[in-house]
């Protein structure tokens, strides 16, 4: 160095100070830490799953998931009352949420007066913060009233002839499980939505009016048709959480492990006879399966929302997704 | 005050693109040095690899020997501890803008550990005067944020903050591309009073400029540094006729 | 030039679109247009009955006995949920104590140092998935790691339940908040040798604090309603415990069990709680609304 002048105070403390290089890798080395938590917990919880379904799985290998019977005095497990308890609810669910979440979507990203879009998409968002207890005591002294006294003989006397509603009526049951789940998957899926049409380029939408198309025909070949991909995603991701939605379901499904044909019938899912059953749950076995149905809730759930993300991606080319 | 700059063999890429090639020149103490060249010449990514800033992009990396002050700064040192000593002002206003202009321009000295007062007090007064903008903000240095300014104001606010850690090199990359032609001459005013005091670098598309504030004058053609000399001779008599190509408009 | 008046097409034209058709397509229109209004309205409309009972049959019962008193035995009435809502406070302390300072680590790691690496897509996309695993899958899962092996309910572990729940949230709008950032300012920081751990706590974190802090919120508020997490690790507790290696009340379980049980004073209490729990979460989500539109969260849900 040139021989140095006086330096100032400030020169001399600034070079007297370290590298920093130690506290560089340590501090990355704790952050790379804190984000691989996320693979540790999946992993723990994988882990502990299987650990603690062994005696189950063991007992009954993979026919668990075809066997009826749910006994546990003799210790007889299967899940397939289950099984069918949750596909039903959550098809049931979807069937009633898609189209009216692609309303709702069409609505506000195309159709709705700018001022008013900030309020209704608000509400939307409202209602996916509603925990699930609360709507599980609204369905249970609102819903189930209206389904046993109102809806329900409706249901009987326009469609009894399908077959699908036969049997005694009390509210509870799959119907009514599947329409509260409906309401609570709607929001997820409408707003996936909504951020998957707005990702499609304007000039998409300009292309086919200027070739005279009504608004209802921009939206379905200049929009829609761009986004199907993403939408199957969103709708993926509506199921995701309606496999796994517990509390509203359990207080209203009826708690009982039947197949049956009419959705009036009470029924069962994965999640609830968890819910249900799990503190209760006296014997290693009836404990082992109980931890074998989370094990396969899980499992499906993470291949269900991890295509559905994917799907999303695809679309959306990963900008920030939405946290659900 | 300012220290010399001695470049052998520098080569730089960022992934697979040589930006940089085989530059070898000396800047001298206390003098005022620019850069010219045409867009995309490499004149930015050297003056990024004098204080090891071009390290910061993940697919960047570069050979060669830089002695600042007689140390080999890619061997000798961290990047950290040359960036201290080299102060750097950016092409576009990057002033803080969760920071008080007054820890704005102490940011360097606050964020490294530096506590002492009343020394952060006259620094700030120091560097802010360094910096033709003391007048202006002396009665909000702590009220008004950094970002409040304007333009030019932020400008020579991120001048003073580079001033402020007294460093023996100043570089800047295109100081006043971004601003009104008032706040240019003023930091070309202010560039020339500082001259003396730091070595300083300056890149700048406009020749104009160069010529007014530098006394070398280094001229940079795709990532070649082709001719390196004083700037009363780069303007009236160049060696190279592709810099006298450069300077009398045929390109660029 | 021709001063006749332009002729018209002939009948037939291909070119012409025929007046059925295009009647047709305008129906189609007004008719989906029609339809994606009714469906906004059936939407919403759950949202305002399920207010309204919630008001209506809650709002009566929210006293000052109600936020001091613990429940009272069966059959007596005027008792409260005093218990469960602190139990809940405590819960929801203890989980953002642990999930937070992790979930915010790993957003800057995601965001300072993981950009364009194959890791750091791979966390992302894993916290992305673990948002959609059931909060029952947790409970049970932290029940056979913690009150297996301790024997005991306890709060302590329904607070790790919902930490985990919180960690992939806060990570992702952490890291959401750190991109909005502008490069420039962390460069101007670093050009001023600034090391690279002290640019990211004193400059990245705290320009992006708003938002980071919104994103807690939201967390928060999300986890403050779960009960599935809680039914096997907290437990729930008639009575009033402060202490963490124990039992727990929070106020969603209390809900839960209120409304499954047939007493119709405990139907009143849980229409009461489930009001108090309904303010608290729609405050957290308007506020985060708010700071929303001031500040540079986007699209948060």
């Amino acid at each position: 160095m040139s021989a140095p002048a006086q330096l100032s105070p400030v020169r001399e403390f600034l070079n007297s100070r370290g590298s920093g290089r130690l506290a560089d890798s340590s501090f990355a080395a704790l952050m790379l830490a804190c984000a691989c938590s996320i693979f540790v917990i999946v992993l723990f919880i994988f882990w502990i799953l299987i650990r603690n379904s062994h005696l189950s799985l063991a007992a009954f290998g993979l026919k668990f998931f075809t066997r009826q019977a749910w006994d546990p005095v003799s210790g007889d497990f299967g899940a397939l009352p289950f099984i069918y308890g949750t596909l039903m609810t959550s098809l049931l669910a979807l069937l009633m949420a898609v189209p009216l979440a692609l309303g709702v979507a069409i609505f506000l990203t195309e159709l709705c007066p700018r001022p008013l879009r900030a309020p209704i998409s608000f509400l939307t968002e409202l209602l996916a913060a509603i925990p699930s207890v609360v709507y599980g005591l609204w369905a249970v002294f609102v819903l189930v009233p209206i389904m046993r006294d109102t809806l329900g003989p409706f249901l009987v006397k326009t469609l009894g002839w399908t077959g699908f509603f036969e049997g005694a009526n009390f509210g509870v049951g799959l119907l009514t499980a599947s329409i509260i789940l409906a309401i609570m998957i709607l929001p997820i899926i409408s707003s996936l939505t909504r951020d998957i049409m707005t990702a499609v380029p304007n000039s998409q939408r300009e292309a086919v009016l200027a070739l005279g198309a009504t608004r209802w025909e921009m939206i379905r070949i200049g929009v829609l048709r761009n986004s199907r991909i993403g939408i199957v995603g969103a709708v993926m991701l509506g199921l995701g959480r309606a496999l796994g939605e517990t509390m509203a379901v359990t207080m209203v499904i009826g708690n009982h492990p039947d197949i049956g044909k009419s959705l009036f019938a009470p029924g069962y899912t994965l999640a609830s006879v968890i819910a249900n059953e799990f503190s209760e749950a006296t014997g290693d076995l009836y404990y082992s399966a109980l931890i074998e149905i989370g094990l396969a809730l899980f499992l499906v759930t993470i291949v269900v929302n991890a295509v559905a993300r994917l799907m999303v991606w695809a679309v959306t080319r990963g900008a920030p997704s939405r946290v659900s | 005050m300012g220290v010399g700059i001695q470049v052998e063999d520098l080569n730089a890429w960022y992934g697979s693109t040589h930006t940089l090639q085989d530059i070898n020149l000396h800047i001298p103490a206390n003098h005022a040095t620019a850069l010219i060249g045409p867009s995309g010449c490499g004149k930015s990514t050297f003056v990024r690899c004098l204080n090891r800033m071009h390290e910061t992009n993940p697919i960047a990396r570069a050979t060669g020997v830089v002695k600042m002050g007689g140390v080999d700064i890619y061997r000798e040192a961290s990047p950290v501890e040359i960036r201290r000593r080299v102060g750097m002002v950016f092409q576009r206003p990057n002033p803080f803008p969760t920071m008080s202009i007054y820890d704005n321009v102490i940011s360097g000295l606050k964020l490294n550990g530096f506590r002492n007062r009343r020394i952060l007090d006259e620094t700030v007064e120091r560097s802010l005067k360094q910096a033709a903008l003391w007048e202006e903000v002396k009665d909000d240095l702590k009220k008004k944020s950094g970002a409040s300014l304007s333009g030019g104001q932020q400008q020579r606010m991120c001048i003073a903050r580079a001033l402020a850690v007294d460093p023996e090199v100043l570089l800047m990359d295109e100081p006043a591309s971004a601003l009104d032609p008032v706040s240019t001459s003023k930091i070309e005013d202010l560039i020339f009073q500082l001259k003396s005091q730091y070595t300083i670098v300056i890149v700048t598309h406009n020749m104009q400029q160069a010529a007014r504030v530098a006394e070398n004058t280094g001229f940079f053609l795709n990532g070649k540094m082709v001719e390196f000399d004083s700037t009363h001779k780069i303007f009236t008599n160049p060696s190279d006729k592709r810099t006298e190509d450069y300077i009398t408009g045929r390109f660029g | 030039m021709s001063t006749r008046p332009i002729q018209t097409l002939p009948l037939g034209d291909p070119r012409k679109p025929s007046r059925a058709n295009t009647l047709r397509r305008y129906t189609a229109d007004h008719i989906v247009t029609g339809l994606a209004v009714l469906a906004t309205i059936i939407v919403l409309a759950p949202l305002a009955a399920i207010l309204f009972y919630l008001v209506y049959k809650g709002a009566s019962s929210l006293n000052f006995a109600f936020f001091t008193r613990i429940p009272a035995p069966v059959g007596e009435a005027g008792g409260g949920m005093a218990n469960a809502i602190v139990g809940s406070g405590i819960i929801l302390a203890l989980a953002s104590l642990m999930g937070i300072p992790i979930g915010i680590a790993a957003g800057v790691y995601l965001s300072e140092f993981g950009r364009g690496k194959f890791l750091g897509d791979a966390i992302r996309f894993t916290a992305d998935v673990l948002n959609g695993v059931p909060s029952i899958v947790m409970g049970i899962s932290v029940y056979s790691l913690v009150v297996k092996s301790q024997h005991h309910y306890s709060a302590f572990a329904g607070g790790i339940a919902l930490a985990i729940m919180m960690i992939p949230t806060v990570t992702r709008t952490t890291e959401e908040m750190l991109a909005t950032v502008p490069h420039a300012i962390r460069e101007a920081a670093l050009g001023l040798g600034v090391p690279k751990w002290r640019t990211a706590i004193s400059i990245s974190l705290r320009t992006a604090s708003p938002g980071i802090i919104t994103g807690c919120m939201l967390a928060f508020a999300r986890v403050a309603g779960e009960t599935a997490p809680l039914l096997f690790t907290a437990f729930g507790n008639q009575f009033w415990n402060f202490n963490l290696n124990e039992p727990i009340a929070a106020l969603p379980l209390q809900i839960f069990v209120y409304a499954i049980s047939p007493y119709d004073e405990w139907h009143r209490l849980a229409w009461a709680g489930a009001l108090v729990l309904i303010v608290l979460i729609m405050v957290s989500v308007t506020l985060v609304r708010i700071f929303a539109n001031r500040g540079v969260l986007k699209g948060g849900s």
